[in-house]
C-alpha cells in the first residue's frame, strides 16, 4: 500500500517536474502567437440610413465609445445616430442658405470639418462629445462647435469644388478649388506676450492653376499643397513663402493608365496614401536626399484586384482600410504591409467605410444604409517580414533594420525588427568564440594529454572555478575596469597577439638548447608551471611598451588614429572587451568539455599510435584529435550557446546600442541584453511586450537546437567508446 | 635526447605542445589574476589610506593647497596633458598622473581630481589632518577648529600640528560623535521599527475595513472595533512622534568646525558625521582596527548614500533569504524528478529524451528564465492570486509584481536541472547488490528507496544542491525582472506579521554589483564599494563550490570501497 502510494507520487512528483519545465517552452509560444493571429471583424449592426432624404454622406465617422456615429450628408447637414441600432440623435443643419459644394477634414483626430459653398465661403467645424453620468450611468451628448466662429471664413469668389485643410497652434491653411481657379488662405495666430491677446492675420493667394483636380492636400508642416489630377499627375508647390508660391515637382502618382480614386494622409501627417482604379493603394513620403532636400518617393504599395471605392485610415495607428467595388474590405498596416483582413462585407453597392478611434470599430455605408462591424486587430504591425528584413520608416532615408521601441512622441512608430538584435547576439558570441576556443582547445589539449596528473589535479579546478564565477562580476570588471584599461593601452591588446605566441616559442627553444641537467630538473608535463613566469612577463612587457608602440606608430594618440585615419567609430565599451570578458565566461564550459572528450579517448588507441613509432605530437593529431572531434564540436557549441545568452556582461560591457557593424570597436545590443533592458518597462499585451517574448523564444530555440545537437553527438560518443 | 636543429625541433612537435602549455599558462594567470585583482581592490577599499598634504601648482596657474588620498596613478603621455591646456616644457615622453580623493563634494563639486606629480612639491603627512565620513556628500578632509556645544564653543585650536590645545579639541570632536551616533541609534530605532510597525498595522486594518467591505460585511461594530485599534495606534505614534522630536532637539545640539584645503571654514552639524579619524597619526594596529570596523559596517550595515556608502547587509541578506527559499522548492522536486526518472520511470527512448532536454535546460538562457518568470509566474498567476486572495489591495498588487516568492520559484526552475543531474549521477553510483540486497530482505522498493538509496545518495544530492546555490546566489539577469530592487525599505523578514514577506522586494548581492558600479550617479566613489562586495560573492560562491567538489570526491571515494 504505502509502497503503491510512493509509485504514484513519485510518478506524479517527477513526471510534474518534467511538465513544469516543458511549460517554459509553450508559454512563451503562447504569448508570441497572438502576434501572427489574423484579426477578426464581426457584424454587429445593420440598419437604414439615418436621414436618408438628406442625400449620401461626403464623410462617416464614429466616437471613442462606438455608441455616437456621425455622417455629414451632402446637403451640408450633420447626422448624429446611434452607432449600435441607427436611431437618430440630433442633426445639425447648415447654418447658411447657399449650396453646399464640397467638403474637407482637417484631420481624423482634430475632428475639425469644413464645408465648401457655392459663394466661395468656408464654414469651418468641429464635432464634440460631452461625456456625463446622469444615475450612473455613461450618456455620450453629440455637439457641433464653431472654433473658428460661426461666420463663414471668405476664401474665393468661385464656387468651391475641392477643399483641403490644415490647422495648427500657429496658423489655419485653407485651399479651395474651383472649376478654373485655386485660391489659398492662410491665417495665422500670434499671442502676444504681455496681453495674451490673440492677433489674426490673413493672407490670401493665388495658387496657379490646374485642370482637372481630382485631390487636395495640404501637408501637416503646411509647407507644401499637392494637387492630383484623375489621370494621377501630382503637382506640388511650395507655399512657405506666400509672396512666391512656386511648383516645387510633379509626381507621376499611377501607372497602366489607372485613375485616381483618392489621396490622403496617414497617421503623423507624413505619408501619403494613394489609391486607384486598378485596386492599388500606395505610400509616399519626403525622403531626404544628400542635399538635405525633400522629395516625394513611392515607398511601397499594396494590391486587390478591382477599383478601390474608399480608403479609411486608422487614427492611432498607422493601418488603413480598403473598400473595393466588389464590397471586400482590405485592413492593412501600411509600414508592415500586412494584410490582416480580407473579407466580404458588403455588396458593389458599397462607397464609404470609417474607422472609430480605437480602430475596434469599422462603419461601411452602402445601398441598404449603414453597418457596424467589430474589430479584433491588436498587432497588425508585426509580420515576419518586418521583423526579419529591412523595412522604410518615415523620415528614414532607406529602408533599414531598426530597433527603436520607445520614444518621447505620440505620433512615433515604433521598430521592431530584430535584425540588429540577432545580429549584435552573434556578433558578441563570435568575437567571444575567437578569444575562448582556442585557448579552451589548446588547453585542454594539454592538460588532457600531456601534463602530470599531479598538477592536472589541481590546474582543472582552478579552471572550473572560473565557470563558478558570477557573470556579474566579469561584467562588471569588463565594463568599468577592462574597458578603461584597454582604451589605454591599446596598442598592448594587438601586440599581445603576436608577442605572446611568439614569446613563447621562442623561451621553448631556448629551453630545449639548455643543457640537460637544467632541463630534468622540470619533469614531464610541467610546462605551464615554467611558462607562467613567462607568460606573466609577457603581457606586463606589452602593457608596459603600448604607450611607446602608440608614441611611435600612432604619434601617441591611437584612438585619433582609429577614428580619424581609419574612419572606425571608437566606443569605450566596445565588442573586444565583450569579446574578451564573454570569452573569459566561456573557457571553462569549452575547456571542461573537450578535456573529457580527450581523456577519454581510450588509452588502447594511443598506446597503439606509439608502439608503432609515431611520436606524441603525431598520436594525438592523427589519432586523439580525430576520436575527439565529436566531442570537441559539443564543446564548441555548448560554449556558443553559453555565449548566445549570456547577459549581464553584454549589459554592462558594451553601450547596448542596436546598431548593425562588425566594428570591433563598436558595441552592440544583444537579444539577451535587450530583454533585461526591455521587458520590465514594456506594457503586458502589448506587441512590444509580445514582440520580447518571441525574442526570448528565439533564444531559448536557438540554444536548445544547439545543445541538443551537441548533448546527441556527445552521448552517441560515450556509446561508441563505451565498448572499446 | 640530443640537440636538434630547428626545423627539426618544429617536426617533432615539441612547439605545439609548448604553446598549449602556454594557453594552460594563460588561462590559470588569468583566473588567478582576475582573482587577484578583485581581492587587492575590494580588501583595500577599508585600509585607511594617508592623507597628504602638499602644494599643487600647474605651470603658469596659481599655485593651491592640496589635501587629499591618492587613489591611482597612470603615466601618460606629455603630449596628452598638453592638449588637455596644460602647459609642459619639453623634454619627457611620459609624467605620471595621480587621481587624488579630495572629498569635501559639498564644496568642490567633486570627490576625485587628478594631478600630475611633477607638479607636486612640499609633499607631506600632517597628523592633525582629518578625515570624516558623513551621512551625505562623501568625506570631508581638513583640520578641526572649533567644537561647539549648542553654539557655545567647548574647545577650539589654531593648530594644525599636534599640540595641547588641537588634540582636546579632537578629542570634543570624538566625544560628540559618540553622543550623536548614540541618539542617531535611538532615532533609527524608533523610526524604522516602532513607527514601521505601526504603519504596518495602520496598513492592515485598512485593509480589514477594506474586505469587510467587499464581502459587505462592514457593521457599525466591525467599524467601531477598527475605529478603536486604529486610535490605539494613533496614540502610540503621537506619543513616538514627540519622542522624536526630542531626540532630534539633542542630536543637532553639537556642531564641529573645519577648515579645508583652500581655507574655507565649514561648520557642520556632528549628527551628519559617522565616523571621524586621523589616518596619518595611526600606527599599523590602529589602522588594523579602523580596517576590522570598517570591514564589519561593510557587512553588518545598511547601504548610505545611494548604496555608494555603508555597507550591504540588506543585499547579503536577501540574497540569502532568497537562496534558502529556493533550496526548500528546488531539493524535493529535483529529487523526487530524479528518482522517477532512475528509478521508476522504464528506460527508453522516452527517458532518453527527457534525460537530453533537462540537460539542456541548463543551457538555456538565465534571462529567458526571468522572461517566464515575469510572464507567467507574475502577471499570470501572481495577478490571479490577487484576485482571488487579496482583492481588499487591489489595484496595488500583492503578488501580482515582482517579489521574493516569484524570484526564488523562478531561480528554481532555473537550478532544477542541476539537481536532477547531479542525484541522477549518485543514484547510478549506487552498486546494483546494495538494492538487491534490501528487496532481497523484505523491504518494498519505497522502503530500500527511503532506507538505502537515498541516504547513499545524500551526498550526491547535496553536491547537486550546492551547486544550484551556488548558480542561483550568482545570478543576475532573471531577477532583475521578477523581484530585485536598488534599495528595498524593510527586510523580507522582521517583526511584523507575517514576520516573512514573501511579496517584498528584495536585495541581492549580485544586482548590487550592477546597480551601485552602472546606475549610481557618482560611479568613481563607488568603485571600491562595488569591489568589495564582488569579492564577498566570489568568496560566497567559491566555498559553496569548494564544498561540492569536496562532498563529490569523498562520495566517489566511498562508493570506490563499495564495488570491491
Amino acid at each position: 500500500m504505502k509502497d503503491k502510494g510512493a509509485t504514484a507520487g513519485i510518478a506524479i512528483g517527477g513526471s510534474s517536474v518534467i511538465l513544469a519545465v516543458l511549460l517554459i517552452c509553450f508559454y512563451l509560444l503562447y504569448e508570441v502567437m497572438p502576434l501572427f493571429a489574423n484579426a477578426e471583424i464581426e457584424q454587429t449592426a445593420q440598419y437604414a440610413m439615418p436621414e436618408q432624404s438628406r442625400g449620401d454622406s461626403y464623410y462617416l465617422t464614429v466616437e471613442e465609445q462606438n455608441e455616437v456615429a456621425m455622417r455629414v450628408a451632402k446637403d451640408g447637414s450633420v447626422v448624429f445616430f446611434s452607432a449600435q441600432d441607427g436611431r437618430v440623435i440630433d442633426v445639425v443643419e447648415t447654418p447658411r442658405a447657399q449650396v453646399v459644394t464640397s467638403f474637407a477634414m482637417e484631420d481624423d483626430t482634430s475632428r475639425i470639418m469644413g464645408l465648401g459653398y457655392e459663394d466661395g465661403q468656408v464654414l469651418l467645424m468641429q464635432h464634440n462629445y460631452k461625456i456625463t453620468y446622469p444615475d450612473g450611468k455613461r450618456k455620450i451628448t453629440p455637439v457641433i462647435d464653431f472654433p473658428f466662429g460661426e461666420e463663414p471664413i471668405y476664401v474665393a469668389n468661385f464656387a468651391i469644388e475641392k477643399l483641403a485643410l490644415r490647422n495648427s497652434e500657429t496658423a489655419l491653411t485653407i485651399v479651395a478649388i474651383g472649376a478654373e481657379q485655386s485660391r489659398l488662405v492662410s491665417i495665422e495666430r500670434e499671442e502676444n506676450f504681455i496681453t495674451e491677446e490673440v492677433e489674426l492675420t490673413q493672407n490670401a493667394v493665388d495658387l496657379p492653376h490646374v485642370d482637372n483636380i481630382q485631390e487636395v492636400l495640404i501637408s501637416g508642416d503646411q509647407r507644401y499643397v499637392y494637387v492630383a489630377t484623375a489621370s494621377g499627375l501630382m503637382t506640388e508647390f511650395d507655399i512657405r513663402d506666400l509672396g512666391e508660391v512656386t511648383l516645387k515637382a510633379e509626381h507621376e502618382l499611377l501607372s497602366d493608365g489607372a485613375e485616381l480614386v483618392s489621396m490622403s494622409y496617414l497617421l503623423g501627417q507624413s505619408s501619403i496614401m494613394v489609391s486607384d482604379n486598378k485596386g492599388k493603394v500606395s505610400q509616399w513620403f519626403n525622403v531626404r536626399d544628400e542635399n538635405n532636400v525633400e522629395n516625394l518617393t513611392f515607398i511601397r504599395d499594396t494590391q486587390q484586384p478591382t477599383s478601390i471605392v474608399s480608403v479609411a485610415m486608422e487614427q492611432r495607428r498607422k493601418g488603413f482600410a480598403t473598400l473595393d467595388d466588389r464590397g471586400v474590405v482590405a485592413i492593412y498596416n501600411a509600414t508592415s504591409t500586412r494584410e490582416v483582413i480580407n473579407e466580404k462585407l458588403s455588396d458593389s453597392s458599397a462607397y464609404l467605410i470609417a474607422f472609430s478611434p480605437r480602430a475596434n470599430g469599422l462603419l461601411l455605408e452602402d445601398s441598404q444604409g449603414v453597418r457596424f462591424f467589430h474589430i479584433e486587430n491588436e498587432h497588425p504591425e508585426v509580420s515576419w517580414s518586418s521583423l526579419w528584413s529591412q523595412v522604410w520608416y518615415e523620415g528614414y532615408q532607406e529602408p533599414t533594420y531598426t530597433w527603436q521601441s520607445s520614444a518621447a512622441n505620440n505620433d512615433f512608430e515604433p521598430k521592431y525588427s530584430l535584425m540588429p538584435l540577432a545580429f549584435g547576439t552573434l556578433k558578441a558570441a563570435f568575437y567571444a568564440m575567437l578569444m575562448a576556443v582556442p585557448l579552451a582547445i589548446c588547453g585542454a589539449i594539454y592538460t588532457a594529454y600531456f601534463m602530470a596528473p599531479n598538477l592536472r589535479r589541481k590546474v582543472k579546478p582552478v579552471i572550473e572555478l572560473m565557470e563558478a564565477l558570477p557573470t556579474v562580476i566579469l561584467g562588471f570588471l569588463a565594463g568599468l575596469f577592462f574597458a578603461p584599461f584597454l582604451e589605454e593601452n591599446l596598442a598592448a591588446a594587438f601586440s599581445i597577439l603576436v608577442v605572446m605566441p611568439i614569446g613563447i616559442l621562442l623561451f621553448a627553444y631556448l629551453w630545449s638548447r639548455l643543457p640537460n641537467q637544467i632541463r630534468w630538473l622540470l619533469p614531464e608535463g610541467w610546462q605551464p608551471l615554467i611558462l607562467i613566469p613567462v607568460v606573466a612577463f609577457l603581457g606586463w612587457f606589452c602593457v608596459a611598451m603600448s604607450p611607446v608602440i602608440e608614441l611611435v606608430m600612432f604619434d601617441g594618440n591611437i584612438r585619433g588614429f582609429i577614428t580619424n585615419d581609419l574612419g572606425i567609430t571608437f566606443d569605450q565599451r566596445n565588442a573586444l572587451v565583450v569579446g574578451f570578458a564573454m570569452g573569459f565566461a566561456v573557457i571553462p564550459t569549452i575547456f571542461s568539455i573537450t578535456e573529457d572528450a580527450i581523456f577519454s579517448v581510450p588509452k588502447a588507441l594511443t598506446q597503439g599510435s606509439l608502439a608503432l613509432g609515431a611520436t606524441y605530437w603525431q598520436t594525438l593529431v592523427r589519432v586523439v584529435m580525430p576520436t575527439a572531434s565529436p566531442g570537441i564540436f559539443s564543446a564548441v557549441m555548448i560554449g556558443m550557446g553559453r555565449a548566445v545568452g549570456e547577459t549581464m556582461i553584454v549589459l554592462m560591457a558594451t553601450g547596448n546600442t542596436p546598431i548593425m557593424d562588425v566594428n570591433i570597436f563598436e558595441g552592440m545590443r544583444t537579444l539577451a541584453a535587450n530583454l533585461a533592458v526591455e521587458v520590465p518597462e514594456s506594457e503586458v499585451g502589448s506587441t512590444h511586450y509580445r514582440i520580447l517574448f518571441l525574442a526570448a523564444f528565439v533564444l531559448f530555440l536557438f540554444t536548445f537546437v544547439v545543445n541538443t545537437l551537441a548533448e546527441t553527438v556527445r552521448q552517441h560518443l560515450r556509446k561508441k567508446y563505451g565498448s572499446l | 635526447m640530443k640537440k636538434t636543429s630547428v626545423s627539426n625541433w618544429f617536426k617533432s612537435g615539441e612547439p605545439w605542445v609548448w604553446l598549449n602549455a602556454g594557453a594552460v599558462a594563460i588561462s590559470v594567470i588569468m583566473v588567478i589574476g582576475l582573482l587577484l585583482l578583485i581581492a587587492v581592490r575590494g580588501l583595500g577599499h577599508f585600509w585607511p589610506a594617508d592623507i597628504i598634504e602638499a602644494r599643487y601648482e600647474l605651470p603658469g596657474q596659481p599655485a593651491y593647497n592640496l589635501v587629499a588620498e591618492r587613489v591611482e596613478s597612470v603615466d601618460v603621455p606629455t603630449a596628452q596633458l598638453r592638449e588637455a591646456g596644460i602647459d609642459i616644457p619639453e623634454g619627457e615622453a611620459f609624467m605620471q598622473r595621480t587621481l587624488v580623493k579630495t572629498g569635501n563634494r559639498d564644496i568642490y563639486g567633486s570627490d576625485f581630481r587628478w594631478v600630475v606629480d611633477a607638479f607636486l612639491s612640499d609633499v607631506r603627512k600632517p597628523e592633525m589632518l582629518i578625515a570624516a565620513e558623513r551621512h551625505e556628500w562623501g568625506n570631508l578632509y581638513g583640520y578641526i577648529k572649533e567644537v561647539k556645544e549648542a553654539g557655545v564653543v567647548i574647545a577650539e585650536t589654531e593648530d594644525k600640528t599636534p599640540t595641547e590645545s588641537a588634540l582636546a579639541t579632537w578629542q570634543a570632536f570624538e566625544a560628540s560623535i559618540e553622543r550623536a551616533t548614540e541618539i542617531h541609534d535611538d532615532i533609527y530605532q524608533i523610526e524604522k521599527h516602532d513607527i514601521g510597525a505601526i504603519n504596518h498595522g495602520l496598513e492592515r486594518l485598512r485593509l480589514k475595513q477594506r474586505r469587510y467591505e467587499l464581502n459587505n460585511k462592514l457593521t457599525p461594530e466591525a467599524l467601531a472595533d477598527l475605529d478603536a485599534e486604529r486610535a490605539e495606534l494613533d496614540i502610540e505614534y503621537k506619543g513616538l512622534q514627540q519622542q522624536l522630536i526630542t531626540l532630534y532637539g539633542e542630536i543637532n545640539r553639537d556642531t564641529v568646525v573645519f577648515e579645508a584645503m583652500d581655507g574655507t571654514v565649514l561648520e557642520l552639524n556632528v549628527a551628519k558625521v559617522v565616523r571621524a579619524y586621523r589616518p596619518n597619526a595611526m600606527n599599523g594596529f590602529g589602522k588594523i582596527g579602523f580596517y576590522g570596523d570598517k570591514l564589519w559596517e561593510f557587512l553588518s550595515a545598511e547601504p548610505r548614500e545611494a548604496n555608494t556608502e555603508g555597507g550591504v547587509f540588506p543585499a547579503i541578506f536577501g540574497t540569502v533569504m532568497m537562496v534558502l527559499l529556493m533550496t526548500i522548492l528546488v531539493t524535493p522536486f529535483g529529487v523526487v524528478a530524479a528518482v522517477y526518472l532512475r528509478e521508476y520511470a522504464s528506460q527508453g527512448w522516452f527517458t532518453r529524451v527527457i534525460r537530453i532536454a533537462v540537460n539542456n535546460l541548463a543551457g538555456v538562457p538565465s534571462i529567458v528564465y526571468g522572461v517566464f518568470g515575469l510572464g507567467f509566474f507574475i502577471y499570470f498567476m501572481g495577478s490571479s492570486i490577487d484576485q482571488a486572495f487579496f482583492p481588499e489591495a487591489l489595484p496595488a498588487p500583492t503578488f501580482g509584481t515582482g517579489g521574493l516568492m516569484w524570484a526564488s520559484i523562478t531561480l528554481a526552475l532555473l537550478t532544477v536541472p542541476v539537481v536532477i543531474v547531479a542525484t541522477e549521477e549518485g543514484l547510478s553510483r549506487i552498486p546494483r547488490n546494495v538494492r538487491e540486497g534490501s528487496l532481497a530482505l523484505g523491504a518494498t522498493k519505497a522502503e530500500t528507496l527511503w532506507r538505502v538509496v537515498l541516504p547513499m545518495a545524500s551526498p550526491a544530492i547535496m553536491t547537486g544542491v550546492i551547486l544550484a546555490v551556488a548558480r542561483a546566489a550568482g545570478e543576475v539577469a532573471p531577477l532583475m525582472l521578477v523581484g530585485v530592487v536598488k534599495l528595498a525599505p524593510s527586510l523580507p523578514l522582521d517583526g511584523n506579521y507575517p514576520f516573512i514577506h514573501l511579496d517584498q522586494k528584495f536585495m541581492h548581492l549580485g544586482f548590487h554589483i550592477y546597480d551601485v558600479g552602472f546606475q549610481s550617479p557618482n560611479v568613481e566613489a563607488a568603485r571600491p564599494l562595488v569591489y568589495a562586495t564582488a569579492l564577498l560573492l566570489v568568496i560566497v560562491i567559491a566555498l559553496l563550490n569548494f564544498a561540492a567538489v569536496t562532498i563529490r570526491n569523498h562520495l566517489r571515494e566511498k562508493y570506490k570501497s563499495l564495488e570491491m
